[in-house]
């Protein structure tokens, strides 16, 4: 396809590429837990920690999952990768710069966090991914218009250009959202409970488009409750909760212990009748770790 | 309505002038408003409006031009806020309202020291339309014209900011700037709106007309343009009702905006009231 050459890596950011260096490189990163306002000084102290010495790494083109419990970190975790939210310890590198050097990465928010009667259409949702790259007092070129159209059609969007958003279902809503991510020319793209709330059909026409990025060589995190799709459908599980439980293959990653260090009271172990685990996650819908 | 109704009043110097400040506040206010409506700053908005009072009445003691007051104030507290909001020591709304209260009372105690108060307060809470001088006009102009023109140029910015703050980081873009040259704008159309429709009733120029018109559309520009249309009507036949029954200028402009929008509001095609309650 024509079009899969033009989305691709953004330009003037490939400077900033070490490409001999990982895609992402963490290392002991640490983001204390910041109070809200007017909180007593004992809930101050109870907190320490959103997210405490975590060290990996991802290569290009993986496909990883991170799950954990409600308040694990995986939005903070994003936010910090994505360069929207600063550590108190550790290092976090893309291609070897750090992630406020990069316009490649993007971060797609939980639903819950738009505002969906907002007055914008799809286009000009998609669009905005493309206003890093147009710059300042400039007009949107032929070239970006362009660039909305092929996004909008990689998700299986276009008849739906004219529409406002908060017209579409949920799973439209999210397609429209990568197609963002795409405008934006990412090379990583940092998913926030993208699946949450859709029906299994919905489920699946999104994970049909991020697979097919997979093949194209970008590489994709999602944040996600679903221990069964983290296991049937990642390369890699990273279970979180504020610490690094475990990152590798789903069948070392997900293992009876480590969801339970993970999860601890908050997921059910129960036995099966030919002696295998039936897990059940107890949590969750939308609204998690607002940091 | 005979064409006498129309052009009577336009006879009068003062009342022409009238006319063109009242429609360049109705504009302003209302392209800026469709940012403070969908971001969510209406009370933000108001309280910069009351905030402003100090240096409108320091500039009037001291014979400057209140305009010169009211910008250095405005911007001032616009920062002000914006500050003590990245500080997360108070909630804003909370430090959006001990600054507002604050500087109103500062603003009043200064001005009960001068002579002739309870005319001046009224003028300044109200709008003082038909003393709008020559030189006010152009004042009013001109900034009215800068603050379209900055919007203008960073209509796209403004766009991402407003709707998804984590997009505008990931993208780079400079959002601490933008969020307070938005604060900036919204003081320069404060002292824009001042002689207009005074301090205690520009929050409806900046969110009636914007709000009516997200009865009407779906799209931020159109938005913006009905907005403005329906500022700059409001401007113009609240000046006309002013001088043909008699009453203050600023209440009738925001009385005709009211107006539009409950129109709108019933009669909306698709999303009226009455349209929606027939539908059912």
């Amino acid at each position: 396809m024509v079009m899969k050459e033009a989305i691709g890596p953004a330009r003037r950011m490939d400077v900033l590429h070490d490409t001999t260096a990982p895609l992402l490189d963490v290392e002991g990163l640490t983001v204390a837990y910041v109070p809200a306002a007017g909180s007593t000084p004992q809930a101050r102290r109870e907190e320490r920690y959103a997210l405490h010495d975590l060290t990996f790494r991802v290569e290009a083109r993986e496909l990883v999952a991170v799950v954990g419990p409600n308040g694990a970190g995986k939005s903070t975790l994003f936010k910090v990768i994505a360069g929207t939210l600063a550590s108190d310890a550790g290092r976090v590198t893309v291609y070897g710069h750090g992630p406020g050097e990069h316009i490649c990465i993007a971060y797609v928010p939980q639903r819950s966090q738009i505002d969906w009667s907002f007055p914008v259409t799809v286009k000009d949702v998609v669009m905005m991914g493309r206003v890093g790259q147009i710059g300042l007092f400039r007009r949107p070129r032929r070239e970006d218009w362009a660039f909305v159209e092929q996004a909008l059609e990689r998700v299986n969007a276009t008849a739906l250009r004219h529409k406002q958003i908060g017209e579409l279902s949920g799973g439209q809503q999210q397609r429209v959202f990568i197609a963002r991510a795409l405008a934006q020319q990412a090379e990583l793209i940092l998913l926030d409970e993208p699946l949450t709330g859709l029906d299994v059909p919905n489920q699946e026409a999104i994970f049909a488009v991020l697979e097919g990025l997979h093949e194209d060589g970008v590489t994709i995190m999602v944040a996600t409750h679903d221990l069964q799709l983290a296991a049937d459908r990642f390369g890699r599980v990273m279970l979180l909760n504020r610490e690094l439980v475990a990152f590798g293959p789903p069948e070392e990653a997900l293992t009876q212990a480590n969801l339970l260090r993970a999860y601890g009271g908050h997921m059910h172990v129960l036995p099966g009748s030919d002696g295998d685990l039936v897990l059940a996650d107890t949590c969750c819908d939308g609204h998690e770790d607002e940091l | 309505m005979s064409l006498d109704w129309l052009l009577d009043p336009l006879q009068y110097e003062l009342i022409q002038r009238a006319l063109l400040a009242a429609t360049m506040t109705g504009i302003v206010c209302a392209v800026l408003g469709a940012y403070i409506v969908l971001r969510g700053m209406a009370f933000l908005g108001d309280a910069l409006a009351h905030t402003i009072l100090p240096g409108v009445v320091v500039a009037y003691l001291l014979g400057w031009p209140l305009a010169v007051g009211a910008l250095v104030m405005g911007v001032l507290t616009a920062l002000g806020i914006g500050f003590l909001t990245d500080q997360g020591m108070v909630k804003e709304d909370t430090a959006i309202g001990i600054i507002f209260a604050g500087s109103f009372a500062l603003g009043v105690a200064l001005l009960s020291t001068a002579g002739n108060y309870s005319v001046d307060l009224t003028h300044f809470l109200f709008g003082n339309l038909l003393g709008v001088s020559t030189s006010d006009l152009w004042v009013t102009l001109l900034l009215g014209g800068v603050v379209l023109a900055v919007i203008a140029l960073f209509y796209k910015e403004f766009l991402v900011i407003s709707f998804d703050m984590t997009l505008a980081q990931t993208l780079r873009l400079p959002t601490t700037f933008l969020r307070y040259l938005l604060l900036v704008l919204l003081a320069v159309t404060i002292v824009v709106s001042l002689q207009v429709v005074g301090i205690a009733l520009i929050l409806a120029m900046l969110i009636t007309p914007a709000a009516t018109a997200s009865l009407l559309t779906n799209r931020l520009l159109p938005l913006m343009a009905y907005a403005a249309a329906i500022g700059a009507f409001s401007g113009v036949t609240g000046v006309y009702v002013s001088y043909h029954l008699d009453v203050a200028s600023g209440p009738a402009v925001v009385l005709v905006a009211t107006a539009i929008f409950l129109l709108v509001f019933l009669l909306a095609p698709g999303r009226g009231f009455l349209w929606r309650r027939r539908g059912r």
